[in-house]
């Protein structure tokens, strides 16, 4: 049988068959604020990873008589902190810790969080409240405060506060997780994949986990900066990063005295925090419309 | 067995007397969730359905939305699970002798909702591959049958294959959930209102394209629509469902000709007619349904009846022949032992 309205979308541009994930990154690259966003990112990234090679002055190094250099001092571009150590330094090395603190937590919450979510949208019923009411109680609890307290109970210590960064990040994921399953798995194609015969798992691989990863990501994404401030908070009570560690929420809490003197040099860790936060919400929007393919 | 032996047409077991498919019984009622101080009620969405389809045939179910037809639907190929009743195809009752598994190997279905249906983050190729994947077909051989339905369905893969579903037509997008239903081999295809969303236009080339495949394909389709000239024009026969029961059944022809039950010939009645010393001239049936939670008693359909007597509220009829070959409708007037003054007198023909 020949159907007329096939053979004009014969004229109509003809697509190569590609993977969606090909897809996506073309879309990604085609958003100039997704590419600079990616690559103030990077750099900020390489920095951190390569700074004990960038031949940058020891961020341990301090000097009484050069406390709190103003920007654009000879042999110090940003100035001194007000131990005299060079901010340049300190700003590069402090990504290292800063953006494990701000990305691990997130990462393991996503992975964890979009697990325990989709489990409980697909399989419903009991498992779903189980699961569900068991994240509300951590709802209960100001997330600032319980990280303090889980921190406070494990002890002080990077390793700590990542695993309470953890813990306070999977509950929000998991509601995410859990009501864009529960959408998707209404739609009649579940239903059409389930009429085939396939089971719960391969349908929550093929069919669900596609549809639920980009809102999921995406959200993920927008809690990197709120884990970084966590952190510098945990940091600022002396239950994360210790001086004289190099970290952006800790340098910025120790330099809040010096406000009045250098102001440009004590928010200097502010805007580093700030930068990464902006880049990776950006980047998160990016996403989200990359990974739309209605577009 | 070789992997591409799984995906062969599944033998005839009974022969061509078997039916295909025999539902009896079916039942299904949901639990309407009340509030903290008020009870919640049960609506019996499928009360006591029973039909059949032979082999070969295409039987249409008709009736006004929320009948109960689509919940039928999706009782038969086990997407919900029914309360009660037996589904027996090709003899082998579901469950003890049939497994899931193997029914819907045998059984598929096509959705009305021609975007929902097909995921949007596959391409048509892997939409249609997935269900022989499941099955154990390698993926090169999975992909292989893929064009070749897509042949079959009228698109060619070249231009179609690498496609997601947001860059098809409607009436694609539908021959895509057709080639989909058709890549387990079945022997039955359930149509829930497949072609209700299409333009008219649209809607004819589905049409025949669902015949040309079931006479290639040797197929039996079980055709859900509300729409009666579609039905007349695809079914040998129709069952018409009225709050979850079946209420008339016969072939279409003599249904169309001599309907016995008021809520079909209401329901033919309301058909527009193109012939102007036809016109309908009043509603042939007032009102919405009844409230489905708390179902009339007796005949569910008294409450529109314009025949209704006091025997009807009292007592439920019960599907019975009317005379012709095959037809049978759930009405009072119909057994001439109800005691409804209209009731059919009984005739030799019927004693004999």
């Amino acid at each position: 049988m020949s159907a007329i309205a096939d053979d004009i979308v014969r004229v109509a541009v003809v697509e190569k068959a590609r993977g969606y994930w090909t897809d996506v990154g073309r879309r990604l690259v085609g958003d100039p604020v997704s590419v600079v966003c990616a690559g103030v990112l990077l750099l900020i990234m390489a920095g951190a990873i390569f700074a004990p090679y960038l031949g940058l002055a020891d961020p341990y190094q301090g000097s009484m008589i050069r406390r709190l250099r103003p920007l654009g001092t000879a042999g110090y571009p940003l100035g001194t902190d007000e131990l005299g150590r060079d901010m340049l330094s300190r700003l590069v090395h402090g990504g290292r810790l800063s953006l494990l603190i701000g990305l691990v937590p997130v990462g393991l919450a996503f992975v964890i969080g979009t697990t325990l979510g989709i489990i409980a949208g697909y399989v419903g019923g009991l498992l779903n409240q189980a699961i569900m009411r068991v994240v509300d109680v951590f709802y209960a609890f100001p997330a600032v405060l319980l990280a303090i307290a889980i921190s406070g109970a494990l002890g002080a210590g990077i390793v700590n506060s990542v695993l309470s960064l953890t813990i306070i990040f999977i509950p929000p994921v998991v509601r995410v997780a859990e009501s864009v399953t529960t959408s998707v798995r209404g739609l009649d194609f579940v239903d059409a994949a389930r009429a085939s015969g396939a089971g719960p798992l391969t349908i929550m691989r093929v069919h669900v986990l596609g549809n639920v990863l980009g809102p999921i990501f995406v959200y993920a994404t927008s809690l990197i900066s709120v884990c970084m401030i966590f952190g510098a908070g945990l940091s600022f009570l002396g239950l994360g990063t210790k001086p004289p560690e190099p970290e952006w929420g800790l340098m910025l809490n120790t330099l809040r005295t010096a406000i009045y003197v250098n102001p440009w040099v004590a928010a200097l860790p502010g805007v580093m925090i700030f930068t990464v936060s902006i880049c990776f919400n950006l980047l998160s929007d990016g996403m989200r419309s990359a990974m739309d393919v209605r577009d | 067995m070789s992997a591409t032996d799984a995906l062969d047409p599944v033998a005839d077991v009974g022969g061509p007397q078997q039916p295909l498919l025999a539902v009896s019984g079916l039942s299904k009622s949901f639990a309407v969730r009340g509030g903290l101080f008020r009870h919640g009620g049960v609506v019996r969405a499928v009360d006591d359905v029973s039909f059949s389809v032979d082999k070969g045939e295409v039987l249409g179910i008709v009736g006004e939305s929320g009948c109960g037809k689509s919940t039928t639907a999706r009782l038969i190929i086990g997407l919900i699970d029914p309360d009660g009743g037996e589904i027996a195809f090709d003899g082998e009752p579901v469950g003890p002798a049939l497994s899931l598994r193997e029914l819907r190997r045998r059984v598929q279905m096509v959705f009305q909702d021609s975007y929902a249906s097909l995921n949007p983050r596959l391409t048509v190729e892997d939409t249609i591959a997935f269900g022989p994947k499941v099955h154990g077909i390698t993926p090169a051989e999975a992909r292989e049958r893929a064009h070749e339905l897509l042949r079959k369905v009228g698109l060619d893969p070249a231009l179609f294959a690498g496609r997601y579903p947001h860059e098809l037509s409607g009436g694609q997008r539908q021959r895509i959930n057709i080639a989909r239903a058709l890549a387990l081999a079945p022997r039955l295809v359930i149509l829930d209102e497949a072609v209700s969303a299409l333009d008219k236009s649209v809607e004819a080339q589905v049409l025949n394209l669902l015949l040309d495949l079931k006479d290639e394909l040797g197929l039996t389709y079980v055709f859900i629509s509300h729409d009666l000239n579609v039905v007349r024009f695809i079914s040998d026969r129709v069952v018409v469902m009225y709050l979850g029961e079946v209420v008339e059944s016969g072939p279409v022809e003599s249904l169309w000709a001599d309907a016995r039950h008021p809520y079909t010939r209401a329901l033919l009645a309301a058909m527009p007619s193109l012939d102007p010393d036809r016109r309908t001239r009043e509603a042939p049936i007032a009102g919405d349904p009844p409230n489905p939670i708390n179902p009339p008693e007796g005949c569910r359909f008294h409450t529109r009846c314009p025949y209704a007597e006091p025997v009807c509220s009292a007592a439920a009829p019960k599907l019975m022949p009317t005379g012709t070959d095959r037809h049978a409708a759930a009405c009072h007037m119909v057994d001439p032992a109800s005691g409804h003054s209209k009731a059919a007198p009984l005739r030799e023909s019927e004693n004999a």
